[in-house]
């Protein structure tokens, strides 16, 4: 942990984030620095502008004003492909959003399959169209082969691999949300947002789902969690973001933040939910 | 009364003409362009509606979508907005020779069915992609998959599956309404029957037997299209 906090790499770099729906300010400027590793856990009240700074940070939402620097470049900037950033940037929903005319594994291929494929096709044009010095070392076969080798060894990992044929609609919840979030893993993601990712889950499946998110905390993946889950956040996150208004009223490590609140806006909230 | 007497009489005469005056041979030949006219443009309706549906469901953010939304507008308002026999007449004296394009007659049918169920099938679609959980589209999108690719890879075949049974509609008004194509001078079922018909100014069996073989050819793709519905679900359910 001490390692990390001397050398810190900041991932996601949040500048005056501003988003407005016509009149109505979600978010009011937020100012932040995401660094590799860390967990943040985002909580307040509903309506202050939790999912909507978390639907930003890949934009899922367009920001209205502001600026988000993800591997060096302004994402918010309407002029870069956002497409080519979205694939490092993982996001696990509420309702787990999984492609119900996919089976399981095709779910967790589809994405790597089709972008590896393209960006394969364009390079092969482009050597066509006479640049020599670009190198194609691998196939459509290999490409299918290494996206199917990657997935089934993550639903190994969640020990769903007997579920890799099926559809997604004969599922529970909880394996729905798994499959999801080795979904977003199977890219490789330098980050990865969850958006209220136990929300839409029966009591009894909440289990499961945090204990895989947990892990992928302990393998060092830096996250983001839009949680109610108060346990939770307290137990994996390196910083809380109490997010109300449209601003990040107050944040801190969980024990500064749920033992010493200082703004009275979080004691009431922590009052009503704790 | 004597109306329906007359019956087996009118039937023999139907009956000889049809096998021994080559009546058959127009019927099928009739059979096969209807068939040929509704399919195909069917297709290409199912095509040019897919487009358009996908191109009106893009958040108008840019100048070119709004440009290519009103074009897609004005297109359907024309084609909904005008009857086919109109459309057909038009395409065949006026827009295809002046465009000097020279196709027989059932290539100009084909072409116009398809513009048309193109316009119809763009509504059809736009409702069906409408139906189709937003949630789909973000998922693709959060992936890294462009617009267009989440749009054929996940919302579209999802939207096919939901709008089948009113595709499979608007494949029996096509079949139906390809009645209209004699008045261009192509040969489809009612043509042929009007040629049997003529034969011996008896009409009454042949336009009998007529509505009949339109029944029987609706009847089919009903089931074939309550089949295709079985299978698609079966699909979701286990395997």
């Amino acid at each position: 942990m001490n390692e990390t906090l001397n050398e810190r790499v900041p991932v996601l770099q949040v500048r005056n984030l501003r988003k407005h729906y016509g009149s109505n300010q979600v978010l009011r400027g937020i100012t932040e620095t995401i660094y590799e590793g860390e967990k943040v856990a985002i909580i307040g009240p509903s309506g202050g502008g939790k999912s909507t700074f978390l639907r930003c940070l890949n934009c899922m939402e367009d920001p209205t004003s502001g600026s988000i620097i993800f591997d060096g470049e302004d994402i918010a900037d309407m002029k870069v492909d956002i497409n080519l950033h979205r694939e490092h940037i993982g996001m696990v929903f509420q309702s787990f959003n999984l492609f119900n005319n996919k089976t399981v594994l095709e779910n967790i291929m589809l994405a790597p399959v089709t972008l590896r494929t393209k960006k394969l096709r364009k390079k092969k044009l482009q050597k066509f169209f006479g640049k020599k010095d670009i190198v194609i070392d691998t196939t459509v076969e290999q490409i299918k082969a290494e996206a199917k080798e990657t997935a089934m060894r993550l639903l190994k990992r969640i020990g769903l691999e007997e579920k890799a044929d099926v559809y997604p609609s004969t599922l529970s919840g909880g394996q729905k949300q798994r499959i999801a979030i080795i979904r977003a893993l199977a890219m490789n993601p330098k980050v990865m947002l969850f958006d209220e990712p136990t929300s839409a889950l029966d009591p009894e499946m909440v289990g499961e789902v945090l204990d895989l998110i947990r892990q992928l905390g302990n393998e060092g993946m830096t996250m983001i969690i839009v949680t109610h889950e108060m346990g939770f956040a307290r137990e994996i996150a390196d910083r809380i973001f109490f997010i109300s208004d449209g601003i990040i009223s107050e944040q801190g490590t969980p024990t500064e933040f749920f033992d010493h609140p200082k703004n009275p806006r979080t004691v009431e909230f922590l009052s009503k939910v704790l | 009364m004597r109306f329906f007497l007359s019956f087996p009489k009118k039937w023999d005469v139907f009956y000889n003409t049809f096998v021994n005056h080559n009546g058959y041979k127009e019927v099928l030949t009739g059979l096969q362009n209807t068939l040929i006219i509704a399919v195909l443009g069917l297709l290409i309706g199912i095509v040019i509606g897919t487009v358009i549906a996908a191109v009106k469901v893009i958040p108008p953010y840019k100048r070119v979508t709004r440009f290519f939304q009103r074009i897609g507008d004005i297109y359907v308002a024309f084609f909904r907005g005008t009857p086919m026999v109109v459309q057909l007449l038009l395409g065949y004296y006026v827009l295809f020779p002046m465009l000097g394009i020279n196709m027989p007659v059932i290539n100009v049918c084909v072409t116009i069915f398809g513009l048309n169920s193109g316009a119809y099938i763009s509504e059809i679609m736009r409702g069906g992609i409408n139906s189709v959980d937003p949630g789909q589209m973000e998922a693709g999108r959060a992936l890294g998959l462009s617009f267009f690719s989440t749009m054929m890879l996940i919302v579209i075949p999802q939207a096919i599956k939901n709008i089948l049974p009113t595709l499979g509609n608007e494949f029996i008004t096509l079949v139906k309404e390809t009645s209209i194509v004699g008045f261009v001078g192509a040969t489809d079922i009612c043509v042929a029957f009007r040629y049997i018909g003529t034969n011996n100014y008896e009409f009454m069996v042949p336009y009998l037997v007529m509505a009949l073989i339109y029944i029987v050819l609706v009847l089919i793709i009903t089931l074939l299209i309550r089949l295709m519905e079985r299978r698609l679900k079966r699909n979701e359910r286990n395997a």
